[in-house]
């Protein structure tokens, strides 16, 4: 029998929002309904491509830090992320 | 035709070599009414002029080092005002970071020196340092902040000079490579010939091949580039330790050496080999590169990197360019050796020359520069 999946509290742009462990950040924001990820230098919205870390265009801030990888990250309890 | 066109054509000065160095010689005979051509194989500001940081550094190796570096640093600062946004001159400062006590004396050493100078310095304790710069380690005992230290971008800093050069009714000839001379002629790659007055061989470590009478060595750089965090790092900073790497004329050395960009990106540096000719990325190299900036920054660990490439300074000797008549020819003048400091010394080159090719008064001595001198080995 299934165990009930883990729910991972966190936030994007400063809204809660609630996934089943395992949930990679950018799957959350695509859930949330955010499909601006991430700016251009010449500030184009931009989402993600590839979904296999390997186009950078999902790009987005978790706590904090610039240049993460949405695609790459999975949810974390806590979490605070940044789109656009 | 154009052969024909280009063997028919006579100059003053001929320059080879399109990067920093030689755009800025170019500018400045133009602007003295000379008839002048700039020849470059590539493009401009391509080779190491591209490679490097962009570090408009005073430097105090030794007194002819610090005469040439702090005239050509007022010279940057003078022509900034022209600049166009793409130069990107940044007047951010530099910070000379003191790990232990020891270091801390050389701090002290070199505000002494620069004060003496003339030269605008403050020495930062351990906190105001970290206030300065947050993502040092903690425990660093202070730095030297060189105030008028600046950053430019320098591929587009030698465009700009070219451009200059142009408007002054130079001559740009891309495209051909510039094979040997002969008689008061230069011969190109295509067969054709460009007479000259004076020639002058600016091309870095190329200039080895068209003249005997050059010591140079290359001298392997690798740096790597983040992807844009501004505010990350705010000045030009320097483990003063980098001394002792930039000194070592033989073994591999690696030195902490991070550069602010106005993108918010971040340079990373720097390396130094001898005795290599293939331009390949050295991954151990790299990695030695990264581990001690990260000894100094932790958090530059959590960035993320984007580019890593190298690029070969052209090193003499005494670790002072080459500037004047090479000793093989009176109307053959050098203008290599530059070394890490091309960038920043390559305006007061460019000054010395024209100086000595129109018999004008210099504003500092030229005589330490003259490829005829004889070099003073220091270990």
């Amino acid at each position: 029998m299934r165990s009930m999946p883990e729910i991972i509290t966190f936030s994007i742009n400063g809204s809660p929002v609630r996934v089943s462990g395992g949930t990679s950040v950018a799957t959350a924001i695509l859930i949330s309904g955010e499909t601006a990820f991430r700016r251009s230098v010449s500030g184009e919205p931009r989402t993600p491509l590839c979904g296999m870390g390997v186009c950078f265009e999902c790009r987005v801030t978790i706590n904090g830090l610039q240049h993460c990888l949405s695609c790459q990250t999975v949810c974390q309890d806590g979490m605070e992320v940044q789109t656009g | 035709m154009g052969n024909l066109s280009l063997t028919s054509l006579s100059f003053d000065i001929v320059v080879l070599g399109g990067g920093i160095v030689g755009t800025a010689c170019a500018r400045e005979f133009a602007e003295a009414g000379l008839r002048t051509a700039l020849i470059e194989s590539a493009e401009i500001g391509g080779g190491a002029t591209a490679a490097g940081m962009g570090h408009i550094a005073v430097m105090d190796d030794s007194e002819a080092q610090f005469a040439l570096t702090r005239y050509s640093q007022l010279l940057w600062k003078e022509a900034a005002e022209r600049f166009p946004p793409d130069v990107e001159f940044s007047p951010s400062g530099a910070l000379w970071v003191a790990a232990d006590e020891t270091e801390m004396r050389e701090v002290f050493r070199k505000q002494h020196y620069y004060i003496q100078r003339g030269v605008p310095v403050e020495v930062l304790d351990a906190r105001s340092l970290a206030e300065a710069e947050p993502n040092l380690r903690p425990g660093l005992e202070g730095a030297l902040l060189v105030k008028e230290d600046a950053v430019v971008y320098p591929p587009c800093a030698a465009r700009f000079f070219i451009t200059e050069a142009q408007q002054h009714g130079a001559t740009l000839i891309l495209g051909k490579r510039a094979v040997g001379t002969r008689g008061n002629t230069v011969q190109l790659d295509d067969g054709s010939y460009i007479a000259y007055g004076n020639l002058v061989i600016a091309n870095g470590i190329v200039a080895q091949s068209l003249t005997s009478s050059v010591q140079l060595e290359p001298r392997k750089g690798h740096l790597v580039i983040t992807d844009r965090y501004p505010g990350f790092v705010s000045h030009q900073i320097i483990e003063l330790g980098y001394l002792k790497s930039a000194h070592s004329i033989q073994s591999d050395s690696v030195a902490f050496n991070v550069q602010p960009r106005p993108s918010g990106q971040i340079l990373i540096g720097s390396s130094r080999q001898y005795g290599l000719d293939d331009s390949a990325v050295d991954m151990k190299i790299v990695s030695a590169m990264l581990r001690r900036a990260f000894e100094y920054m932790p958090g530059l660990r959590r960035l993320s990197a984007i580019r890593s490439w190298t690029g070969f300074r052209a090193a003499t000797p005494d670790k002072l360019p080459l500037i004047g008549p090479s000793p093989e020819a009176e109307n053959i003048y050098l203008a290599t050796g530059h070394e890490g400091l091309g960038i920043t010394t390559s305006l007061g080159t460019a000054k010395l020359l024209a100086d000595m090719i129109l018999g004008r008064r210099s504003a500092i001595a030229k005589d330490p520069y003259l490829p005829s001198r004889s070099y003073a080995l220091h270990a």
